[in-house]
């Protein structure tokens, strides 16, 4: 079995000593969370670090999901199954446990962290493309205090995140409107699988009118991409079968997809039309049959 | 019609008023598996053990031009580094492979796959041997890699195989069967001809725990034990002694508990060469296990043939010959595990089960810069490609002819008046009822109902799939007249000792890979000689303690190995009745069998049991003349031909009609290996072989890109099933016993993987009918699914 | 550094380095082989043992960091010479072959039954789909899971009867 080169390892006791820890040690350190992104790469050696810090005793100040009544915080140590299993999150944000059903398998949805998965910054990571749909902030904390980014300005290309070295993302934070519902869909060649492409949907109605409109793209560009030209489109229209295929063929344009295992590029577009239509629709159909 | 009269050997009529032998019994393997005390090669820990790691080739095609292990040297945990320039100083550089072709061991002159094996370290653990890889700097020069098959033979292709003498091109092998004249005069006169052309992309048997071994040489008795996963310990260790030059009795070959083969862990591998060398250069055991990626990468793989199919017919369905083309990769160096005859394996069985006129298949093998391989993952010796390539075309033909697949498959199987039937292709099949069996899967599946759902689903846009396929396997490897490995006959050996309290052991030539011959030959013995299979254990996996055998791939072990162990129960009880009847003082002639008894005839309390037997052979008194002491015989068995075995599967898939995906439904699987042993265990082999089929049809390649690198070298880029992707399999049976095997067993453990993925790919081919697709390549995958219905099928490679 | 755990319910302690994966710690150091490794990826699932009465997969986790947690491993499940529910439900259903994939499946399912004791084919196949078995095509590995909740919850299952009473017609039957 492929086993990683030497480091050393340190725990975390505090969010402030791992920053201290981080600022010490430079760009020769990682945080490691759950750990199913970055072990796997350091056992390949296609990661080495010298230092280690592991943040799993955060999860009791991490580990968060608090809802309140215009955002909902959560914090970076949140688990996939917990974010999976929280009730709150499901009624305010379906998208969640729709993404979260698919994220690799339940054994590693044990341990792998919010946090974890927005830090890989991987353009085929479903929760990225969750957060981006949500229009979510990340507060990522340094030496000198919190900031807050959007989501398009965290991810910076693929595998490249706005966090500094002695910074760490903590919190990600969505905004609550009323009257909105979400959805998630992806096409894998196998449970557990890397999207193919996925596109996840959050809608607010206004009436019959669309007040709002989102969608979020997975694995067709360097990052988890969201279409505001989608966006315009819809706000303002009443929702239908046509505005979805409309929208799908914006998502089809937009993206950036490339030919590999998974898919050809034209599969792909296709794959981001069809989606979006999906999720679009899913978002309508659940603000309808939750009023 | 089938029945049990028809068998020539008799002895389990009664058996289902007789508590021992055959039956649903619980495994005698699995109280140790449960509770995580299975023996794996990995498992083993011996004092001072050391372990080896090998460094390999980053690039598919490349010149070693200097390899520098001196930083590697310095390590201070590393105890040994060596390069193929040391191994080529002892001769130990280059060994046979299974098909009398040669494989580098370590790369001297040049790397030919990714993946190849270029130097190797032994450290004193695991961390530290993996560490020193990185420490050794090995310059190349790169070469321009063959990858593309159909350019193999290009005259502007780099030569691979420089090692051969006078080699100027990547020709591997040429082969043909059946009549080519007879064939072509049929299709000349044929009303239709169906042409397609059919992918069987390579694939990986990728075994859950990979190949491995822990060599431990004496250097005081010049002894060398080898503990490995290995499904043919005995060939292994003649191989050894012909490659190592070390003597053959002081050679011991273990396989312990072994994590799953299924082809894969048939051939010798370069690592396990390097794990003697290492114990025989430090004079401690040296362990190693390849990881993931090594085993994906560079061992055995499966498959890759690129056939042309063609099928003539009747306008009305009867088929009446097939041709086929093929273009075969073997990778760099040729090391198919076959018989040395057959150097196609058995795909020469491609007439499939119909009752055709003609047939013929001309073949040309290549070298391309990839790993070595060809015959593994459950193919019964590319019986798999054959009978993929058979049912494909089957569905082509009706296609083209608008009628029912299975309609067309009942019009043209072989009757059961034409057993034993010679195949256009010279293959006996020995005893086959099929209509039966194909009955069976349909009446199973609802087949009527299941086409009136799929016309009502069509009419709203809605895809479903019902795919057929029907199979005749040909396994049981086989007549030593005809079989060999190496110049090894395919004979197996086996073992019965009774002890004097009436418990016997059994000895095997074979090694269980997880099918569970402890249970199932304690079984048969159990059956014929009368003890209950708890009283018999089986022993297996060591050559020091069973008699020489070729071992289990191939679905052999119950064709030929369970036709050892019945016989030398029988032998066994011969002597027997010689004893008893000095026992009960009457002729042999006046004893009648009564399982586990003899009695008088006539006399049912004038009797002994076979422990009272055992006793006395054993005991004090004399035996009757010219009878030696003791309870025990060993044979070897030379079968007169192989089992066919053969299957009706039924598939049904839902596709989706947006997104290409496929969801498998339902899978019926009515099988028939003549008797059956432990149904229970059947059962389990088939459901895993459906499990490769749908594997194989949806998703599972090993691909390249264009500068060789292989595409599938992790489980994360290998997609191998999970419980999601597979239905809750439907099975059933017939019997139609062998007539020459002892029990009238037939081997089952291949029959899914060959039987199901044309049923899979038949039910997707199906669904996709509305978009006048009538062929789509493996693997499946939603992308390749929408290619096909946009009018856009490529071949996978 | 030096490493303190609960394995299988006795405390150990060990010096290790910091980069050892806790399934060659349980392996290689405990000489607890009956957690296997087939992966170098997180795919395969056999080396799944459970941390805190959860399921984590041990090759992706490091020792350090099972350092204070309660870690139970297939060698644990046998209570005083009871097996498992799931041990026995695995052999009367033929949840295994060659048995590789069985001590974490046999985790798995236990975290599974501990939480959901009577759950449905599809919450099993879906709590097993971090695993790969290569043998039994999983629907033994479902009935034997099945059979485990049954007998928990004092219900008595019998199996299909299987036995070959047919063996002489041509036609056997569905099994």
């Amino acid at each position: 079995m492929q086993v990683p080169a030497p480091f050393e390892y340190e725990r975390a006791t505090s969010v402030d000593q791992a920053i201290g820890l981080l600022d010490r040690l430079g760009d020769t350190a990682r945080l490691v969370a759950g750990g199913h992104s970055l072990l796997p790469m350091m056992k390949l050696r296609l990661a080495n670090f010298e230092y280690l810090i592991d943040i799993n005793d955060l999860s009791d100040v991490l580990g968060y999901i608090t809802v309140e009544p215009t955002q909902i915080r959560i914090g970076a140590m949140a688990r996939h199954r917990e974010l999976l299993e929280s009730a709150e999150l499901g009624r305010a944000f379906p998208i969640f446990a729709d993404a979260e059903k698919v994220i690799a398998d339940p054994v590693v949805r044990n341990r792998g962290t919010l946090g974890g998965s927005l830090c890989q910054a991987d353009p085929s990571e479903d929760l990225s493309a969750v957060c981006t749909t949500l229009n979510a902030s990340c507060v990522i904390r340094g030496r000198d205090g919190d900031r807050v980014v959007t989501m398009e300005e965290f991810h910076r290309g693929p595998y490249e995140t706005a966090v500094g070295d002695a910074e760490m993302l903590t919190e990600v934070r969505f905004p609550l409107r009323p009257n909105g519902a979400s959805a998630y869909e992806k096409v894998e060649r196998r449970a557990g699988d890397w999207a193919v492409v996925s596109s996840g949907a959050a809608v607010w109605l206004d009436g019959d009118v669309i007040a709002d409109a989102r969608v979020g793209l997975a694995a067709v560009g360097p990052n988890t991409a969201g279409l505001p030209e989608i966006s315009a489109m819809l706000t303002g229209q009443r929702p239908s079968e046509e505005l979805y295929e409309q929208a799908g063929i914006i998502a089809a344009r937009s993206c950036n997809p490339v030919t590999d295992m998974r898919g050809s590029e034209e599969y792909k577009r296709h794959l981001a039309k069809e989606l979006t239509r999906r999720a679009l629709r899913r978002s309508v159909n659940r603000i309808n049959e939750g009023s | 019609m089938t029945a049990v009269e028809d068998r020539k050997v008799t002895g389990f009529e009664d058996n289902d008023r007789k508590p021992v032998g055959h039956g649903r019994m619980l495994r005698k393997e699995d109280p140790r598996l449960i509770r995580g005390k299975g023996r794996f090669v990995d498992d083993l820990q011996l004092n001072g053990m050391l372990h080896l790691a090998i460094l390999r080739s980053p690039m598919a095609h490349g010149r070693v031009v200097n390899v520098d292990i001196s930083a590697a040297q310095a390590h201070p945990k590393v105890k040994l580094v060596v390069t193929g320039a040391m191994l080529a100083e002892k001769g130990l550089a280059w060994m046979p492979t299974l098909s009398n072709d040669v494989q580098a061991v370590l790369a001297t002159d040049k790397v030919r796959f990714q993946g190849q094996e270029v130097a190797f370290v032994v450290a004193e653990d695991r961390y530290s041997a993996r560490d020193a890889l990185e420490l050794i700097d090995v310059e190349y020069e790169q070469l321009e890699p063959v990858v593309d098959v159909r350019r193999a033979l290009d005259p502007s292709s780099p030569v691979i195989r420089t090692d051969l003498d006078g080699k100027t091109d990547n020709h591997c092998f040429d082969w043909q069967t059946g009549d080519e004249a007879a064939t072509d005069a049929v299709f000349a006169a044929a009303d239709v001809i169906v042409t397609e052309d059919i992918v069987y992309p390579r694939v990986h048997p990728a075994p859950m725990e990979t190949c491995g071994a822990v060599a431990d040489y004496d250097a005081v008795e010049g002894r060398l034990t080898l503990w490995s996963t290995t499904q043919a310990p005995h060939a292994h260790r003649t191989l050894y002694a012909i490659v190592a030059g070390l003597p053959e009795h002081k050679i011991r070959v273990i396989s312990p508990d072994i994590g799953g083969g299924f082809g894969n862990k048939v051939p010798i591998y370069p690592g396990y060469v390097c794990a003697i060398v290492g114990s025989l250069l430090t004079g401690r055991p040296v362990k190693w296990v390849e990881d993931r990626s090594e085993n994906l990468t560079s061992t055995g793989f499966a498959r890759d043939y690129i056939m042309r199919g063609e099928i003539a017919a009747t306008k009305d369905g009867k088929i009446l010959a097939i041709r086929t083309n093929v273009l075969a990769d073997h990778g760099a160096f040729n090391g198919t595990a076959a018989p040395v005859k057959y150097p196609a394996g058995f795909f020469g069985v491609f007439t499939g089960s119909y009752d055709i006129e003609a047939a013929y298949c001309s073949m040309t093998a290549v070298y391309t810069n990839k790993a070595p391989g060809g015959v593994a993952y459950a193919c019964s010796f590319r019986i798999t490609e054959a009978v993929y390539l058979i049912e494909r075309l089957v569905d082509c033909l009706a296609y083209d002819l608008k009628m029912d697949s299975a309609e067309l498959r009942l019009k043209n199987l072989l009757r059961p008046e034409q057993f034993p039937y010679t195949s256009k292709t010279g293959w006996i099949y020995d005893s086959g009822n099929y209509e039966p069996t194909m009955r069976e899967a349909m009446r199973i599946a609802g087949y009527d109902e299941l086409r009136r759902e799929q016309a009502e689903k069509r009419q709203r846009g809605e895809l479903m799939g019902i795919g057929v396929a029907f199979f005749t396997e040909a396994v049981g490897a086989g007549p030593r007249k005809d079989m060999d490995i190496l110049g090894l006959g395919m004979a197996d050996g086996c073992e019965l000792r009774i002890h004097p309290t009436g418990k016997a052991v059994v000895r095997l030539s074979v090694q269980s890979q997880g099918q569970g011959h402890e249970t199932t030959f304690a079984q048969i013995v159990a059956e014929e000689i009368g003890i209950p299979p708890a009283d018999i254990d089986v022993v297996h996996g060591d050559t020091d303690n069973t008699p020489f055998g070729l071992g289990t791939y191939g679905s052999r072990s119950t064709p030929v190995s369970g036709a050892a162990a019945a016989l030398v129960a029988r032998k066994v009880r011969e002597k027997a009745r010689i004893i008893a009847s000095g026992m009960l003082e009457v002729s042999v002639a006046d004893l009648d069998w009564d399982k586990g008894s003899f009695h008088v005839k006539g006399d049912l309390t004038k009797s002994v049991t076979i422990q009272d037997i055992a006793m006395k052979a054993h005991g004090a008194g004399d035996l009757p003349d010219g009878v030696e002491g003791g309870l025990e015989a060993q044979i070897c068995y030379n079968p007169e031909n192989l089992t066919y075995p053969h299957g009706a599967y039924i598939c049904v898939v839902d596709v989706d009609p947006g997104t290409a995906q496929v969801s498998v439904r339902r899978f019926i699987a009515v099988d028939d290996c003549g008797t059956r042993i432990n149904p229970m265990i059947i059962e389990g082999q088939i459901h895993g072989g459906l499990t490769d089929g749908v594997g194989m049809a949806l998703m599972e390649i090993i691909a390249f890109d264009e500068d060789g690198n292989c595409l599938g070298g992790s489980l994360m880029d290998y997609l191998i099933p999970t419980a999601l992707e597979v239905p809750d399999w439907e099975t059933g049976f017939t019997v139609t016993p062998s007539p020459h095997h002892p029990i009238g067993a037939k081997g089952v453990g291949e029959s899914a993987t060959v039987g199901s993925p044309p049923a899979v790919v038949n039910a997707i081919v199906d669904a996709l009918k509305p978009f006048g697709v009538r062929h789509a390549d493996m693997p499946l995958t939603p992308s390749r699914v929408w290619d096909a219905m946009q009018g856009n099928a490529r071949p996978p490679v | 550094m030096q490493v303190t755990m609960s394995v299988n319910g006795a405390e150990v302690s060990r010096e290790i380095e910091a980069r050892l994966l806790l399934v060659h710690f349980l392996r290689d150091h405990l000489g607890l082989t009956g957690t296997h490794w087939g992966c170098d990826t997180s795919n395969c699932g056999t080396c799944v043992v459970l941390v805190d009465d959860e399921p984590v997969k041990s090759c992706t986790m490091l020792a350090a960091m099972a350092g204070g947690h309660d870690v139970r491993t297939v060698e644990g499940l046998e209570q005083d010479g009871v097996l498992d529910p799931l041990q026995r439900g695995f052999m009367e259903c033929h949840g295994l072959q060659c048995g590789f994939c069985t001590p974490g499946m046999l985790m798995t399912t236990r975290a599974l039954l501990d939480r959901n004791p009577d759950p449905t084919d599809h919450e099993i196949r879906e709590a097993i789909s971090g695993q790969i078995c290569r043998c039994t095509g999983y629907a033994t590995i479902v009935r034997s899971v099945q059979w485990a909740a049954a007998e928990q919850a004092g219900i008595r299952t019998s199996l299909p009867e299987q036995d070959d009473s047919r063996a002489s017609s041509a036609v056997g039957g569905a099994s």
